[in-house]
């Protein structure tokens, strides 16, 4: 495997508010290589957002507080860089796409100085050829009619139209690493899939690296070379999509990939749910934090943290299960069968 | 936008013609006349006077004629002062009300969306306290007792500025400031709120990201739509710096157009009253229409269309 673009080592992001410090991160580390797209899947409050505006560090501070850890970035540690040297990195070498495209634009700026901004703030580049640009990066995107397009404003485009101006600004500058957060999610099924065709038809013929954060599973699937679950503020099994989607280790992965629904199944089937709800990060567990949801849970799932078991070179998961000493514990049979489902008879 | 336009000013005609009528109506049933003094009148000179003035004609007849002669632009003469045409008295007035006026919004506008900015961007901080309180005391304290601080203080005790009076610019900086500190204050809160709004929305998050600056993200991105409340304000910023302009007229011995307004009341001086009246209401309609013009240019989302047909 080529050389990591972004290397995370041990992040650590905490929020101080009223009620007290919000361990919100607690010890994330991943690499993303050149060109690959790396998903980092979780719940609501698991952490995935504010793992990834922390590279940009986007995070208002106060209240946040990058306690410790490491991002390193062509060799540099982003956390030690400062506001002004950060602004030469956004936009340039690392860009994001944000969740909701009806908000992330600015209403009264025409789109195409919108796309332009990025360039002229970070490459030498007259304005005539940055809006040339422009078009091009329209076109890329699939916006029809771009010359028309460019002098118009936001609220004259559709929700999936200004999703495709909003990659079209994040690839202005050629960054080496995209950032999506949660990019389809406000947008209806369709236009979702639209959106994900561009995006990797783009990193196909650019080599950008993406880091993909979504709930979305099925997205996940279709997208992906990578999968990193998180919980509660970790990484709890990181490995590819493959190994994600059919050899999971972490009974968490398996509540993820249990809840999914299924077109193949009895439509009596009522939809699945991981019980109870994620620790209070004010206070965060003292053992493995989805030992209480976890009907596999032993005595020292809720004393004692487990750390990162091996399962194959780039498959890891955070359980006890895989501990040497564990008693076996089978895979749940809704897992197997959906292996089987996809790997043996009809496709 | 120019249908709009057009049926814009038809509003205003009709609105004028409300405001004449009803104008016309109240200063006629509030007792007393242009004539009536300390001194009696004897009842013969008194009937001369109406004559002259036509005012022993029925009230339709003077009300026809008022109308002809408004269209025609003439207020008529001042029954108070001889020989004093309604129309000269604007022209010599407004400008000088005209430039206070001017000069009040500016410092309004201007200070207020400064002040409202910084006290936004150190949000919490102590330059948003200091700030803050500056509002609140422009918008409790009256334009009147703003005055006479001013007065007091920079005038009388500094020295720094004239008491009173209109010969040149520095006496138009207190009257001015006086004037603007209420809507001063307001605009400051209003630009305040609408800015922590903007600064917390998602697009200057991702003016952001692209690496653009944060007082680039600021001017550029945040000010233009955190002004849109301030600009609706406008209309109504116009008629207060109108009407606060008599109190402050009167306490600077500013020889504008206030005085004539209110003394004219008082002296049931009717010509005047109805000149001063239906040309403060010309001009705060169409401020209104103005500012409703500015506001398509700032915001693009706003598109000025005559009538219902127009909904493409």
């Amino acid at each position: 495997m080529n050389e990591p673009v972004l290397q995370m080592k041990d992040l650590h992001v905490d929020f101080s508010t009223y009620a007290g410090t919000v361990n919100a991160v607690r010890g994330v580390s991943f690499d993303v290589y050149k060109g690959e797209t790396l998903a980092i899947v979780g719940e609501s409050g698991s952490g995935k957002s504010v793992t990834n505006q922390a590279i940009m560090k986007l995070l208002p501070q106060p209240p946040a507080i990058y306690s410790s850890g490491e991002i390193l970035f062509d060799g540099k540690n982003l956390l030690d860089l400062s506001e002004k040297q950060m602004e030469k990195v956004r936009g340039k070498d690392i860009s994001m796409i944000f969740q909701d495209p009806m908000t992330s634009l600015n209403p009264t700026m025409k789109i195409g100085k919108q796309i332009t901004e990025v360039m002229l703030k970070h490459q030498k580049i007259s304005k005539n050829d940055a809006k040339k640009r422009a078009l091009e990066l329209m076109k890329m995107v699939g916006i029809p009619m771009p010359e028309r397009r460019l002098n118009q404003y936001p609220h004259e485009f559709s929700g999936g139209m200004r999703q495709r101006v909003v990659i079209a600004i994040a690839l202005a500058a050629d960054p080496k690493l995209l950032i999506a957060d949660e990019p389809t999610t406000a947008l209806d099924v369709t236009i979702q899939a639209q959106i994900l065709d561009v995006m990797k038809e783009i990193q196909k013929s650019s080599q950008t690296s993406i880091i993909f954060i979504t709930h979305d599973l099925g997205v996940v699937a279709n997208v992906a070379d990578r999968v990193a679950v998180m919980y509660a503020g970790e990484i709890v099994e990181v490995g590819t999509v493959e190994d994600i989607f059919y050899n999971p280790q972490h009974p968490y992965t398996w509540g993820l990939l249990g809840s999914m629904p299924d077109l193949n199944e009895d439509r009596d089937q009522r939809l699945r749910t991981i019980e109870g709800s994620p620790p209070d990060l004010t206070d965060p567990p003292k053992g493995d934090a989805f030992a209480p949801r976890n009907p596999y849970a032993m005595k020292i799932d809720y004393e004692q943290n487990p750390p990162m078991f091996k399962v194959n070179d780039q498959h890891f998961a955070k359980t006890w299960r895989l501990h040497p000493d564990a008693p076996e514990t089978e895979i749940p049979d809704i897992i197997k069968n959906r292996y089987l489902q996809y790997t043996g008879g009809d496709n | 936008m120019v249908k709009y336009i057009g049926q814009r000013l038809i509003y205003i005609i009709i609105a004028l013609f409300i405001i004449i009528t009803a104008t016309f109506f109240l200063m006629r049933l509030a007792p007393g006349n242009p004539f009536a003094s300390e001194r009696t009148v004897p009842p013969a000179i008194q009937e001369s006077l109406n004559e002259k003035y036509g005012l022993d004609d029925p009230w339709y007849v003077q009300y026809g004629e008022y109308l002809v002669n408004t269209v025609q632009g003439d207020f008529g003469t001042s029954m108070k002062y001889r020989y004093r045409e309604t129309n000269d008295m604007i022209a010599e007035g407004f400008p000088i009300s005209m430039t206070l006026g001017l000069e009040a919004m500016f410092i309004a506008v201007g200070m207020g969306v400064l002040i409202g900015t910084i006290a936004a961007l150190f949000h919490n901080k102590w330059p948003d306290y200091l700030m803050s309180l500056i509002a609140v005391i422009g918008i409790s304290v009256p334009s009147f007792v703003m005055a006479s601080i001013l007065q007091y203080y920079l005038a009388l005790k500094a020295g720094w500025f004239p008491i009173a009076g209109w010969e040149g610019f520095i006496y138009s900086i207190l009257p001015a400031v006086a004037l603007a500190s209420t809507p001063m204050a307001f605009i400051a809160k209003l630009t305040r709120s609408s800015m922590l709004e903007e600064t917390n929305s998602e697009y200057v998050k991702m003016a952001k990201a692209k690496g653009i600056s944060k007082w680039v993200v600021v001017f550029k991105h945040a000010l233009r739509n955190a002004l849109l409340p301030v600009v609706t304000y406008l209309a109504p910023l116009t008629a207060g710096i109108i009407t606060g302009s008599f109190v402050i007229e009167e306490i600077f011995a500013i020889p504008g157009m206030g005085k004539y307004f209110v003394t004219s009341i008082t002296n049931r001086d009717y010509t005047v009253i109805m000149g001063t009246t239906v040309f403060y209401s010309i001009i705060l309609l169409l401020a209104v229409l103005l500012v409703d013009i500015l506001y398509s240019f700032i915001d693009p989302r706003i598109k000025l269309r005559g009538g219902k047909s127009g909904g493409k």
